[in-house]
């Protein structure tokens, strides 16, 4: 087990990724931000207030989630959490935000549930930890809070302070 | 999370936390219902087989629509344009449509225990969308369902069942899912039509419905089913409708608001009259909206592989 986001370096690289998001879309007037359920949302409800008061005005913020558009129906059975998106999407730059990218399968998954809400005129992903070289298909981040280096046998386990009591990001060996 | 069971053939055999989880599962396909797209991809690779050896108008629509909402293929079968009229059956039926590689079955039947002895026969997951007087789960699942949407919680609320309680699948399945649910149940209706031990399933008995309407917060009306009834059980259809029908002055009598539901089909001027069937006190559309998001939950809980 080896922590490779402490809490000091946690928020700094949250605090950056929001900015790169404010240089990239300055007063996000056509822009929306998106999080994945269930954990793409800690992270998303750490970022949208930050950047709203940067920025001085609130902006749309939804929850996706992406259950009824996985493609490992048949293996395992999850339980649905909430979609919310309570505004139009339709040409709109669209910016997902999940905690962990690995396989690549669940932005896959959140891109067929997006098109379902509209047209977006783009649509850019941000995540706190990428998995390199783990990927099962073709999908990269727009925005990167870590890249790691890790291999499938390995897990990475991100803690949030609101449902763990720590922000952290460990590194775990599975045979270990 | 997951059912704990393969199939649903009844209320009777499932388990509270099933209910919610279906309640939790049908909230998000409501919501996915109301979308400008009201389709998921879930079930793409499934294919259902709708089995129906008696008519239907609602519930056949509404299966047949909640799994092409999930992106399920679809058969559809009807006794009269089959093979059952030559003589085939009902194993032979399903295992031949199952040799397809057809992965679930609703079926409807006019026999009670059919689905229960074709799950004992076959390895698809079964859905018993109405076996003869037995039970129809999910139609008390969606009225319990549009009762939680209209009263937030069943725990403690007062529901009267008036009509043919003695050859209703709807009100058996309903006294089950209800009393499962913490509610408190009145059956209402001619004597004749009530049956015998009854109270046995913990249910108050009024052969009045008036008394029955003032008691409760919800009332659900059943349609006498004719059909099912070989001697007659009341005089003629206008002496029913004029004891036991329900109609919009006995609504207006009483001190406080009631909801009105009924499964259909309604017939109109026999147990429910016109102006009340189409009063505000109705929610009896909601019902027929809510199904399919309770199909669309079942369909997709009983399909998913279990964690």
């Amino acid at each position: 087990m080896k922590t490779i986001l402490d809490k000091r370096k946690f928020n700094i690289v949250i605090e950056r990724l929001a900015h790169q998001l404010i240089e990239n879309h300055y007063d996000f007037s056509n822009s929306v931000i998106i999080g994945i359920q269930p954990r793409g949302i800690y992270l998303s409800d750490r970022m949208v207030p930050y950047i709203e008061k940067i920025i001085g005005h609130k902006i749309n913020y939804g929850k996706l989630d992406i259950t009824f558009y996985r493609d490992d129906f048949a293996k395992v059975l999850h339980v649905p959490n909430q979609t919310e998106i309570n505004f139009s999407i339709e040409n709109k730059q669209v910016i997902l935000i999940d905690d962990v990218l690995f396989t690549g399968r669940t932005i896959r998954s959140a891109m067929d549930a997006i098109l379902d809400f509209g047209r977006p005129q783009k649509v850019e992903l941000l995540t706190l930890i990428d998995r390199r070289y783990s990927r099962q298909l073709p999908i990269q981040a727009d925005y990167v809070g870590l890249v790691i280096d890790s291999i499938v046998s390995q897990k990475v386990k991100v803690f949030w302070n609101e449902k763990d009591k720590k922000d952290e990001v460990i590194l775990i060996n599975e045979n270990k | 999370m997951a059912l704990s069971t393969k199939h649903l053939l009844g209320i009777k055999n499932l388990t509270k936390q099933d209910i919610e989880l279906i309640f939790q599962t049908a909230d998000n396909f409501k919501a996915v219902l109301n979308r400008p797209i009201k389709k998921v991809p879930s079930l793409r690779d499934t294919t259902i087989v709708n089995l129906f050896y008696e008519n239907s108008t609602r519930t056949r629509i509404s299966f047949e629509l909640a799994e092409k909402r999930l992106g399920a293929d679809t058969i559809n079968f009807a006794t009269s344009s089959s093979s059952v009229s030559k003589g085939e059956t009902l194993i032979d039926t399903a295992k031949n449509i199952l040799s397809m590689k057809v992965d679930m079955v609703v079926m409807r039947h006019n026999v009670s225990g059919a689905p229960h002895f074709l799950a004992n026969h076959i390895d698809a997951a079964i859905i018993n969308a109405g076996d003869g007087t037995n039970e129809h789960p999910t139609q008390a699942l969606l009225d319990a369902y549009s009762i939680r949407e209209q009263h937030k919680s069943l725990q403690g609320k007062k529901i009267a069942i008036c009509g043919d309680i003695m050859h209703s699948r709807v009100a058996l399945s309903n006294i089950y899912c209800l009393k499962k649910l913490g509610a408190e149940i009145t059956v209402a209706g001619p004597p004749t039509l009530i049956p015998k031990h009854i109270d046995s399933l913990g249910v108050h008995v009024t052969y009045n419905v008036q008394e029955a309407l003032e008691w409760c917060d919800v009332a659900n009306i059943l349609r006498i089913q004719l059909e099912r009834q070989n001697t007659p059980l009341f005089s003629s259809l206008r002496e029913y409708s004029l004891y036991y029908g329900v109609n919009k002055k006995m609504l207006d009598s009483l001190k406080k608001e009631i909801t009105l539901m009924h499964p259909g089909p309604i017939n109109r001027g026999v147990e429910l009259s016109s102006d009340a069937a189409d009063s505000h006190h109705s929610i009896i559309l909601n019902q027929v909206e809510n199904g399919v998001a309770i199909r669309m939950a079942i369909l997709y809980l009983l399909a998913g592989k279990n964690e």
